[in-house]
């Protein structure tokens, strides 16, 4: 159960960041931070207790094996959050090139 | 075994991929390569939406088969529902790409423009097609990501910063999604909808149903900007080439967002009455706020994006007020009524807000404004721009014939049927506010002053463009047809049967 709230707790730091920070990459950075405590969650999901990993051993029938599947969803989603972020970048490198500033205050002409 | 199925995914991806490589070498390749993978697909989602008459078709990635009944393998699912998802996607994906051929020709690059635009309709197809929640995040994603190169494709100060807000805006939405979908996997441990359906049952407690609906409720209303969370639609939608946003506005926001919440509210969860009222609250919000909002912009742009949260608030309200009426379990047949307005309304929206991106972005390569103030008199110089815009915006305020007004008078005479008097009147007042916007976007645009025909006045964009304006300008009129009953029998209703009726999209996929 710890865990989990750790992952919670995690989870709202990342989003205290993107509300709070004013830096265009601190702003990348918190979401990084909060993509991660979601994926240590599939990760949890899908452990059970005293599980092995789940390689099928046909020597011994009773072992418990943990679930395979969120694994292997945690593997597609980081790779998908690689590419987002690495987005992220491409456009704030653009963005200081075009502004001169990372300050997400400076770097507001669309309004209403 | 539907052998078209795979194809609506991997031929644009394969598509994405010939551009890169080939436009390379040849000029002009990477447009006829767009053209003809979109052409293709049209074709095919016509041929499966006459073809399918009201059964399910699966396919099988990798053919794996079902062990015990219950489904392992990755599932991909086209019911009439997503068939007409298919029909709207690919009809508008094809008529903008034929109208990017002029319009794109102003910016560098545009290998990268067609090879996007292949990948984000690969993401759409799929995310239409998934049959299981984790592959619809996956196809999300794909969309997502080259809708956000898109949006930020002509790399100026503005585009730039649209596509940052919408990009940390879209990300959160993706982890809502995620901790949604995990949370559904630890309770029900299987991603296939029909699966989770069966597995979650009926008697699944409270405290975990409403939190993951509300987590997966918010993560896919960020994606089609219902209200509260609609803040980076008018930049995001107004900053894109126009070909662009005529695919965000009219399809992305539909197919990403409205069509998810569709599918697992009504096919995934059980139906309760309290969920049913946040969705028509939500959908009755964005009505009337973002309607208020649009009135005051000049923007054309910005004005039209204001529109898409007002119009697809008409969506989701008429599939709340359905979800409201199925929970209740009284009058069927007028829940029945609202969600076909709601479908039908989605469709004509496809049609009519497209061709209004299409219409402003012939103005903006004309003019090379997008400011209604400083425009005028156009009505002589381009024709047909001018009188296709006039079919638009008479639609979209529902002036008949136009396929706008039999939606919106579906809609209101479900509300009314059902009792939701109070509905009835916003829907009413709404549609007023709207036809005073476009009447003002008429004026200024089109009318207002006199321009002397002479060497420098804009004058008509070339054929390409004319081409999708004009075609989508016809299918405002035709489309209005689907409110017959003969033509409705063959679109909306077995899309209605499916999502009203509990039981039977869990047991047609779970039985095969």
């Amino acid at each position: 159960m710890i865990l989990y709230l750790l992952c919670f707790v995690l989870f709202l730091v990342g989003l205290y960041g993107v509300i709070t920070r004013r830096n265009l990459m601190k702003i990348t950075i918190s979401l990084s931070i909060m993509e991660f405590s979601t994926f240590l969650f599939l990760a949890l999901i899908g452990y059970v207790k005293n599980g092995v990993p789940p390689i099928v051993d046909p020597a011994k029938p009773d072992v418990i094996y943990v679930d395979p599947l969120p694994q292997a969803m945690v593997l597609t989603a980081i790779v998908i959050g690689l590419a987002t972020t690495a987005m992220l970048m491409a456009v704030i490198i653009r963005i200081y090139r075009k502004y001169k500033t990372l300050d997400i205050r400076e770097i507001k002409n669309l309004r209403g | 075994m539907n052998p078209l199925i795979p194809l609506f995914v991997a031929v644009p991806l394969g598509g994405a991929f010939l551009t890169m490589i080939i436009g390379k070498f040849l000029r002009n390749a990477n447009k006829y390569i767009g053209m003809t993978v979109l052409l293709f697909l049209m074709v095919i989602s016509y041929i499966s939406i006459t073809g399918l008459s009201g059964n399910i078709s699966v396919y099988k990635v990798g053919g794996w088969e079902p062990v015990n009944g219950t489904p392992i393998g990755i599932y991909m699912v086209l019911d009439s529902l997503s068939a007409i998802l298919l029909c709207i996607i690919n009809t508008i994906g094809f008529l903008s790409i034929v109208y990017s051929f002029t319009y794109i020709a102003q910016y560098t690059s545009e290998n990268y423009f067609y090879s996007l635009f292949c990948l984000m309709v690969a993401g759409m197809n799929g995310i239409v097609l998934s049959g299981d929640i984790f592959n619809i995040y996956i196809f999300l994603e794909i969309s997502a990501i080259s809708s956000y190169a898109l949006v930020a494709f002509g790399v100026e100060r503005e585009q730039l910063e649209a596509t940052f807000k919408y990009q940390v805006l879209g990300g959160l939405a993706s982890m809502l999604i995620l901790i949604g979908i995990s949370f559904i996997y630890w309770k029900a441990k299987t991603l296939n909808i029909a699966d989770i359906k069966a597995a979650l049952g009926t008697n699944t407690a409270k405290s975990f149903y409403i939190p993951v609906q509300l987590l997966l409720l918010s993560g896919f209303g960020l994606k089609a900007a219902i209200i509260p969370f609609h803040a980076w639609l008018p930049d995001a939608h107004s900053s894109a080439p126009s070909p662009i946003s005529a695919m965000l506005s009219g399809v992305l926001i539909k197919a990403a967002g409205i069509y998810v919440i569709l599918r697992l509210f009504f096919n995934m969860f059980i139906i309760t009455e309290d969920m049913a009222m946040l969705l028509t609250t939500l959908g009755a919000l964005s009505m009337a706020v973002g309607v208020l909002l649009a009135i005051g912009q000049w923007d054309i742009k910005r004005l039209l994006a204001y529109h898409s949260i007002s119009q697809m608030g008409y969506v989701v309200m008429s599939a709340g007020i359905g979800m409201i009426l199925l929970a209740r379990g009284t009058k069927p047949e007028v829940a029945s009524l609202a969600i076909a307005g709601g479908l039908f309304h989605l469709i004509n929206h496809a049609a009519f807000k497209s061709l209004l991106f299409l219409n402003a972005g012939a103005i903006e390569y004309r003019t090379g404004t997008r400011d209604l103030k400083s425009m005028g008199g156009l009505a002589g110089l381009m024709p047909a721009t001018s009188s296709t815009s006039f079919v638009a915006s008479m639609a979209i305020s529902g002036i008949p014939p136009f396929n706008g007004f039999f939606s919106k008078l579906i809609i209101i005479i479900a509300a009314i049927m059902g009792k939701f008097y109070f509905l009835a009147v916003i829907a009413v007042i709404v549609s007023i506010v709207t036809l005073a916007s476009f009447m003002k976007f008429q004026r200024y645009a089109f009318y207002n002053k006199e321009i002397e025909k002479s060497e420098n006045s804009p004058k008509e964009v070339p054929f390409p463009m004319v081409f999708s304006m004009v075609t989508l300008a016809v299918l405002c009129l035709v489309l209005s047809l689907i409110a017959l009953p003969q033509v409705r029998d063959v679109i909306l209703t077995p899309a209605i049967r499916i999502l009203t009726d509990s039981q039977l999209y869990t047991t047609s996929i779970t039985g095969m």
